[in-house]
């Protein structure tokens, strides 16, 4: 995925001269990650731009650069170490097309990231996606595969709305079988997948969750239950009919991810199925998501994160003889 | 006064480098004088521009007017608030002066006279503060960014705005404006910092009225002046006279002139004073005496350039009449398109969000819509 990251970014800069990536360490190093390697040797440091270690500073010069034309693609180096540059995303990027009624769409993507399952220490690891998707004037998109990690940030990186792009840290290193001499197109930002067809009962969820619900839905199969996993790949704007379709032929519905569950993007889902699905629900939507507590020490992460046991169990769970 | 003097720097942190380590020997030009810069009433006040001068005088009298009318719109509720910057003129006029076409203007929210000054219309300058929508006018149009109400945020604007230029090889130079309090704030940190090590073509400019608010500068900051903060940051500091629009303009023409010449940042600290609350919804005698205001009328910055301009004959009664006269017409017509109703559009709620409407947000108009509609029924 990291590859197929850093050939977006190196695609849409060939093309377009006012894409430019900044951040902390992006150029030289070619990131914490080494997702934006080689990017400043192939189009100088003006074009890749290490800058000063300041991270509302990094993405307020952003603004101005969006302001005066430019696409940044600007690197929060970690989830929990983009929280000083908030005040800038929710006052300003989020809002600069809506104040200035269209007239000053900033077309910025900022790549977050995130999420735990790498062993981090604290503040390396945070599920941050609820802080994004509660700020209206923002795109929130997270690829789970390798296709989508190009996909979608080709598609961000052309999208005129600022677009927070979740990474999943924990998914980088995945192989899969992309070709990167032929990037397979991939429907844009907004458009939920169904990446496993089934009928018992529908697994909603997105980024560092999806491959481990397609391994639940594997495991299912030997309870006898044959389920449909949907990648929503977009969290704003929700695909909700993608989802929905689902749900009514299912008629059971679990939300995975990896977030707390307390005012997490479950409990929008799970609310928004309820609404339109309500008289195709053999049961109540569920959810499974990390514990509402601080992302916990490395050798903790794992009683957090949720597994496939956990998935299992509350798929049981939706037989519903209360 | 040379770097090393400086509080906080001490030998402890010299100690620790490495020999290859030395301090920047060009250091010493970065620090600003030790009292404002002054041209009225001095002997470099022999080398005024006349026609400037008058020009300079034609906008701070209408911006005095301009203060006038939209305070008094307040208090007949036109305007939801307004912060006033009478005493500030000579800031913000200097400011809007000294910029060409295509140069861009960075205001605070307290700044709607600068963006007046440099052309935009009175009406749609207040749209923000009358309530109708966020930003009246095109940014991009004016070259002017909306007025920032978080306080310092547009500072990094300004930089990365100017930076962008700079790559884009467009001869464009950024002017910020921030206040003392915006000073304490991180934005403007790292906004000066960015600038300095880009070498962006910005000029940074704080109004130091006294206060934030409420809060005396004494309890912002410990540093001498705010001007010595550029030090730091590797690029020069001015300390001027705000109420003395003479030398703001020259001090902002310099600092501009540096910045397209490719000479990077300046930060300017414009030592001024807010005669009036700070908004109509703040109450100043709380925290500030009678004494200190009067102290200060006698430096109006009106009343400093019309003296000066008189005594030399650069201006007569005449022209002081035919002056208050325009004001007063900019003032009229500033009441009369105020005292229209605004039309407010309830779709536009939905309208501007995102380049393509959502489903969340179709729904939702949709839904507003209907409310509407059974409204009109009623
Ligand atoms: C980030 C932020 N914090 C707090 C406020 C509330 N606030 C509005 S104006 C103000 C004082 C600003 O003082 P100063 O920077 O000196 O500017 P002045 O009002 O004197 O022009 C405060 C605290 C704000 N607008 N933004």
């Amino acid at each position: 995925m990291a590859q197929a990251l850093t050939r977006a970014m190196r695609d849409a800069m060939a093309e377009d001269p006012t894409v430019h990536v900044m951040g902390e360490d992006v150029g030289t190093l070619g990131g914490v990650f080494r997702i934006t390697d080689g990017l400043a040797k192939e189009f100088g440091e003006e074009r890749c731009t290490d800058t000063p270690l300041a991270e509302a500073g990094i993405l307020g010069a952003a603004v101005g650069m969006a302001m005066y034309g430019l696409r940044p693609v600007v690197e929060m180096q970690f989830d929990a170490f983009a929280y000083p540059a908030f005040e800038q995303l929710i006052s300003h990027v989020a809002k600069m097309r809506n104040r200035t009624r269209g007239a000053m769409p900033l077309p910025i993507t900022i790549r977050v990231p995130y999420g735990g399952g790498i062993g981090g220490v604290e503040h390396h690891c945070d599920s941050s996606e609820a802080y994004y998707v509660a700020t209206p004037g923002l795109h929130v998109v997270t690829p789970a595969t390798v296709e989508d990690a190009y996909g979608l940030l080709r598609a961000s990186i052309a999208s005129d709305d600022p677009v927070v792009f979740l990474e999943p840290k924990r998914l980088y290193w995945s192989k899969a079988d992309w070709r990167p001499e032929a990037p397979a197109a991939v429907p844009g930002i907004g458009k939920a997948l169904v990446r496993r067809t089934g009928t018992s009962a529908t697994l909603i969820t997105y980024g560092p969750s999806l491959p481990v619900c397609l391994e639940a839905a594997e495991a299912a199969r030997e309870e006898g239950w044959d389920l449909e996993v949907v990648d929503l790949r977009s969290l704003v704007p929700f695909d909700e009919d993608t989802v929905v379709e689902s749900v009514r032929r299912t008629g059971r519905a679990v939300v995975v991810h990896e977030a707390g569950g307390f005012g997490g993007p479950g409990a929008e889902i799970a609310a928004r199925v309820t609404e339109r699905c309500f008289h195709h629900l053999e049961a109540p939507v569920l959810r499974v998501t990390g514990f509402d507590i601080p992302y916990p020490p490395p050798m903790l992460e794992k009683h957090h994160l949720p597994g496939v046991d956990r998935i299992l169990d509350t798929v049981a769970r939706l037989q519903w003889e209360n | 006064m040379t770097v090393q003097e400086l509080p906080g720097a001490g030998a402890s942190h010299r100690s620790t480098q490495p020999p290859a380590w030395s301090p920047r020997t060009d250091a010493a030009p970065l620090l600003p004088d030790p009292e404002p810069y002054r041209v009225l009433g001095t002997e470099a006040a022999d080398r005024l521009d006349p026609e400037l001068m008058r020009r300079c005088y034609a906008e701070l009298v209408r911006g005095r007017r301009y203060n006038a009318q939209a305070t008094a719109l307040t208090k007949q509720g036109r305007l939801a608030v307004y912060p006033s910057t009478v005493g500030q003129e000579a800031c913000e006029i200097a400011a809007a002066l000294v910029l060409e076409e295509q140069d861009w203007l960075f205001p605070s929210y307290r700044d709607t006279l600068a963006a007046v000054a440099r052309g935009l219309d009175p009406v749609q300058a207040l749209t923000l503060l009358r309530g109708d929508w966020h930003t009246g006018y095109d940014p991009r149009e004016h070259r002017i960014a909306p007025l920032s109400t978080p306080l310092a945020t547009q500072l990094p604007h300004a930089v990365g705005l100017a930076h962008a230029a700079r790559l884009r090889g467009d001869d464009v130079v950024a002017l910020a404006m921030v206040g003392d309090g915006g000073t304490s704030e991180g934005d403007f940190h790292e906004a000066l910092n960015f600038a300095a090590v880009w070498q962006a073509p910005v000029v940074f400019l704080v109004q130091n009225n006294g206060f934030a608010i409420s809060v005396p500068l004494a309890k912002q900051t410990a540093a001498p002046t705010l001007a010595h903060k550029a030090v730091g940051y590797g690029m020069p500091g001015r300390l001027v006279d705000g109420n003395d629009v003479a030398a703001m303009h020259e001090v902002l023409s310099e600092a501009v002139r540096r910045a397209r010449a490719g000479g990077g940042p300046t930060l300017i600290e414009a030592v001024t004073y807010r005669m009036e609350a700070h908004t109509n919804a703040d109450d100043a005698t709380r925290y500030r005496g009678d004494a200190e205001v009067e102290a200060w009328k006698a430096h109006d910055p009106v009343d400093l350039l019309e003296r000066e301009l008189t005594a030399r004959g650069i201006i007569d009664e005449a022209a002081i009449r035919a002056v208050r006269d325009d004001a007063e017409a900019m003032a009229a017509a500033l009441r009369e398109g105020m005292n229209a109703d605004p039309v407010v559009d309830p779709t536009d709620l939905f309208a501007h969000v995102y380049a393509e409407q959502t489903d969340r947000l179709r729904e939702q108009a949709a839904m507003l819509r209907a409310e509407l509609e059974a409204e009109g029924r009623e």
